[in-house]
């Protein structure tokens, strides 16, 4: 079982957690054109390593959190809070 | 009740030009006779030649399918297959075995059935014994949501001639006895959608037919050889680097499965593929008791009896992307109180084994097939979970594009360019749990 640390909440099974895929930029809606936009909506790195990515703790605090993991072997390197650049394990509250 | 449309026979097309010989039934009893049987290996093993016309990356089942109908029915036979492992040692052993062509959108039902056709005519054609076993395809519906889905199914695969239709539970409990479909369980059967000409195919059978048929034909093959760099010049493949030495050529297929972003990233082609793994699980094997494949998107489950007797069982994909290949303990726990579900019969039996493949999964659940921004790389990649049923078809689409240089009608909804064109193929209602 993996175990993914909360910022909010603290390290829980990684089946109480939504996985939202890699962190992609988004562009500007207003002046995107459509293949900008696009590409977006679809197109991904989906690395063999290291991916920047969003959670959401669907059975727990319903808070949305990045982490970083490794997809080969599920290391969870950090997790944190979005909007903040403080990296970390995060169990305070 | 349904009862089995004649299908079409095989057309002129479906026939190969030659006739791969060597395994017959005189040839059977030769060499039974012999005290030590003395049957050649089924496919020789060569050196690296520096330069081939064609170089296929990924030795499973729609490598070897490009391969072959390239040779077969094209003429090209300066081919290498390239698998960094063994044959069929990715998404070829590992899926659930399951063919069917009952999907919803129309680009998808024909290119399914398709397939179905040359797998039908398969085992004649390679003089390998595929195993196919028609036994019917059952995909259960547990609400009115996908009771419509299913209508909606059946209908768009009538239309194109696809043998297929809705079922009420008792023609259900007439095909599969052992299904509960009374209103206890938590999720009631309602009905299902019955696809009589799907069914379970001995994969390993497939991958070693089509090796052997290739090899027949002069084709390649090379296992443990690993593919670490593409060469491009002017926009255009010049070569592949490979653990065991360069090899000029122009044009490259990437037929891999799990791994096909890495063999992108190379010649710098962006997808959207995700990787994340589904896992499966085998029991002890027991008399035949379960006659159709049967499936319930609702319970994430689907169940198929091996002519061993061993019951075959698939869940979903993973939620979340990966490249590991480790199973879980949590999603043999689910996947058995949702077998429960439907057959609660089962309760004693002991499940042998599980194991997990890597599918690249796409936003519309439908594959990604044809050139790509780079010129001489194609792509034959995104199958998701449903790269066995598909393997001939994709093979021989694959080697049309490659003879001919342009996409075939029957691929070019599957193009790459159609993520930002937006005509995206819908096919998540047919594909996702339903094999």
């Amino acid at each position: 079982m993996i175990v993914l640390p909360c910022p909010w909440c603290g390290p829980r099974n990684v089946t109480e957690f939504h996985s939202l895929g890699e962190v992609v930029d988004r562009p500007d809606p207003r002046t995107a054109t459509r293949s900008e936009w696009r590409t977006y909506l679809y197109l991904r790195n989906n690395p063999a390593g290291r991916v920047h990515e969003r959670w959401f703790h669907r059975a727990g605090c319903r808070r949305f959190f990045d982490a970083e993991r490794d997809t080969r072997d599920n290391t969870v390197f950090s997790t944190w809070r979005l909007g903040r650049e403080e990296t970390g394990t995060g169990v305070e509250a | 009740m349904t009862r089995r449309q004649a299908r079409p026979g095989p057309t002129r097309a479906d026939k190969p030009r030659t006739r791969v010989s060597g395994y017959s039934a005189a040839a059977l009893v030769r060499q039974g006779l012999r005290s030590t049987p003395g049957w050649e290996r089924a496919w020789g093993s060569h050196d690296l030649r520096d330069r081939y016309e064609v170089v296929i990356i990924g030795g499973g089942l729609h490598g070897l399918a490009t391969a072959y109908y390239l040779a077969s029915r094209h003429g090209i036979t300066d081919v290498a297959v390239l698998d960094k492992g063994y044959l069929g040692g990715g998404g070829s052993g590992r899926n659930t075995a399951i063919a069917r062509s009952n999907y919803l959108t129309p680009e998808g039902v024909a290119f399914y059935d398709r397939s179905l056709n040359l797998y039908e005519n398969l085992a004649a054609e390679l003089n390998f014994n595929i195993m196919f076993s028609q036994r019917g395809h059952l995909t259960l519906a547990h609400s009115d949501a996908s009771l419509r889905t299913m209508r909606w199914r059946a209908e768009v695969n009538k239309v194109q001639g696809v043998d297929s239709e809705v079922i009420d539970p008792d023609d259900i409990k007439n095909l599969a006895p052992a299904l509960d479909v009374s209103d206890e369980p938590r999720y009631p059967v309602l009905g299902a959608l019955y696809h009589p000409p799907g069914g379970i195919i001995r994969h390993d059978a497939v991958v070693w037919g089509y090796a052997r048929a290739s090899d027949l034909y002069g084709v390649h093959l090379h296992q443990g050889t690993e593919v670490v760099g593409i060469d491009t010049g002017h926009g255009k493949v010049t070569g592949v680097q490979t653990s065991r030495g360069r090899i000029s050529t122009g044009t490259v297929v990437n037929c891999t499965a799990g791994w096909s972003t890495l063999i992108n990233d190379m010649v710098g082609v962006r997808t959207p593929i995700v990787t994340a793994p589904l896992q499966a699980a085998v029991t002890e094997p027991v008399k035949p008791f379960l006659d159709p494949v049967v499936v319930s998107g609702t319970l994430h489950v689907y169940v198929s009896q091996t002519a061993r007797g061993e019951l075959v069982f698939g869940a979903s994909v993973d939620p979340f992307a990966q490249y590991s290949m480790r199973g879980s303990l949590d999603f043999i726990e689910g996947l058995a109180g949702h077998v429960l579900e439907l057959m609660p019969g089962l309760s004693k039996m002991r499940v042998l084994r599980q194991w997990a493949g890597l599918c690249d999964m796409t936003p519309d659940y439908s594959p990604i097939m044809g050139p790509t921004g780079v010129e001489g790389f194609h792509v034959d990649i995104g199958w998701g979970t449903y790269g066995f049923k598909a393997g001939p078809v994709a093979g021989e689409q694959m080697a049309l594009l490659i003879a001919d240089g342009k996409p075939p009608a029957l691929i070019e909804p599957f193009g790459l360019d159609r993520f930002l064109s937006g005509e995206l193929v819908g096919e998540k209602g047919a594909a996702s749990v339903g094999h």
